[in-house]
């Protein structure tokens, strides 16, 4: 499953939709992070269907908002239509995304078996952000915000994020 | 068509209210978990678990039509209308209680959603897929805590086993099926109680088992909160949960 494909659209639409990011991880934009399911256009007017990546995320609702003022700002209008199904993955966040966590402090989603092993049995595989050492710690499952957890290199010392694996 | 209606919409509650009232019990702990991480795990639970709810709310408004919301079902219902098991309205009393009461739903939710995902509703089942990845990391959590104080020191030990004894009699109302859920579990929309009581079951046995604690024996308590009788904890949570509604009645942010 891809993000929904913006080429076909008019430059304007492209340049909202890419400049919009994740309030609480300002550095991951929304198609990088695959939560973009659809966007089709009539005249000056764009339906996008999102997904959410928690149930709970709060970040949603800002992230409609947002859109709606980028495409205002650029002459169009939006309809923005929630949609669960299927439901997001974090295998949906592109290379550049994955990239752009990476470079933010936030270390990326491991498969799901590392995910284990690094949450549940306390294997040191997460690699730090910091430094890439993978002598890590998990020090709380549930992070700032839900979808990441707590860890603490023990080389150099930092505290970082991991952005749990969601499948 | 009314009366299909009529059985979904109830059906819906009885899958919302559990979230929202576990949901709303974990939120107390905002600010006043016994740690940091412990804190912030507990108030992310409840914030998916409240995300599920108004998933299930806002398609239980759509189908009642009129003013509904998912607000109106959420803040302005009289006590009886609420359809949770009595086990999620129980108190923090400690951080045993909080992680027992967890646990304990935990390992019923999570065999429920893996049934729903096959419901022949396809907003239940969609909402259900999404839910199902948030559960697995409750459950993982609630877990390794009883692992952790059901076999750390003895008064970890015996207030984990203490909250168990109270909470386990509350367990059995989850898979007394009510009308309305065998109506629904035949038109293929619900779940069969009685495959997730014995994946429910194992999941207690072999969690039990590594933290050291012993399933209670005491008989089930006789408790009908899927039919709207509640015990006296659920009069404290909705003044609480409605008190701005009903003091500044349709009030938004």
């Amino acid at each position: 499953m891809v993000a929904a494909d913006l080429r076909s659209l008019p430059v304007p639409v492209q340049e909202a939709l890419l400049e919009i990011s994740d309030p609480e991880i300002p550095v991951l934009s929304i198609m990088d992070m695959g939560v973009v399911r659809e966007v089709s256009l009539t005249d000056q007017h764009v339906h996008i269907k999102l997904t959410p990546t928690y149930s709970g995320c709060p970040a949603m609702d800002m992230m409609a908002v947002d859109i709606k003022r980028a495409l205002e700002k650029r002459g169009y209008t939006a309809t923005i239509k929630l949609v669960l199904a299927p439901a997001w993955t974090t295998d949906w966040i592109t290379p550049s995304g994955r990239a752009a966590l990476e470079a933010y402090g936030i270390a990326a989603p491991l498969d799901p078996l590392s995910d284990k092993y690094a949450l549940i049995d306390g294997k040191r595989v997460v690699k730090c952000t910091q430094c890439g050492s993978t002598n890590t710690k998990m020090v709380s499952q549930f992070g700032s915000t839900a979808c990441k957890a707590l860890f603490r290199c023990e080389d150099c010392l930092e505290p970082f994020d991991y952005f749990k694996c969601l499948k | 068509m009314e009366n299909k209606n009529k059985s979904l919409i109830d059906y819906l509650l009885i899958l919302g209210d559990n979230s929202l009232i576990l949901g709303h019990r974990l939120s107390e702990l905002c600010g006043h978990g016994p740690s940091l991480e412990t804190d912030i795990a507990l108030t992310n639970i409840s914030l998916d678990l409240f995300g599920q709810v108004r998933s299930y709310f806002q398609y239980a408004a759509e189908l009642t039509g009129g003013d509904s919301t998912e607000d109106t079902i959420a803040m302005k219902r009289m006590d009886r209308e609420y359809r949770h098991t009595w086990l999620v309205e129980q108190p923090n009393k400690d951080f045993a209680y909080v992680i027992g009461r967890q646990f304990l739903f935990d390992a019923f939710h999570l065999p429920l959603l893996e049934q729903l995902v096959n419901s022949k509703d396809e907003m239940i089942a969609a909402v259900a897929a999404k839910s199902i990845k948030e559960s697995r990391y409750h459950l993982r959590f609630s877990s390794s805590w009883m692992e952790r104080l059901g076999d750390g020191t003895q008064e970890s030990h015996q207030r984990m086993q203490s909250a168990i004894n109270d909470l386990y009699p509350f367990t059995y109302e989850f898979f007394e099926e009510t009308e309305t859920e065998k109506l629904i579990f035949e038109a293929g929309i619900g779940a069969d109680l009685k495959v997730i009581e014995s994946t429910y079951r194992q999941t207690v046995k072999d969690v039990f088992a590594k933290a050291n604690l012993e399933i209670p024996t005491a008989p089930a308590r006789k408790t009908d909160g899927k039919k709207g009788i509640h015990s006296e904890q659920l009069g404290f949570i909705l003044a609480e949960l409605q008190f701005m509604q009903r003091a500044y009645p349709n009030m938004t942010w």
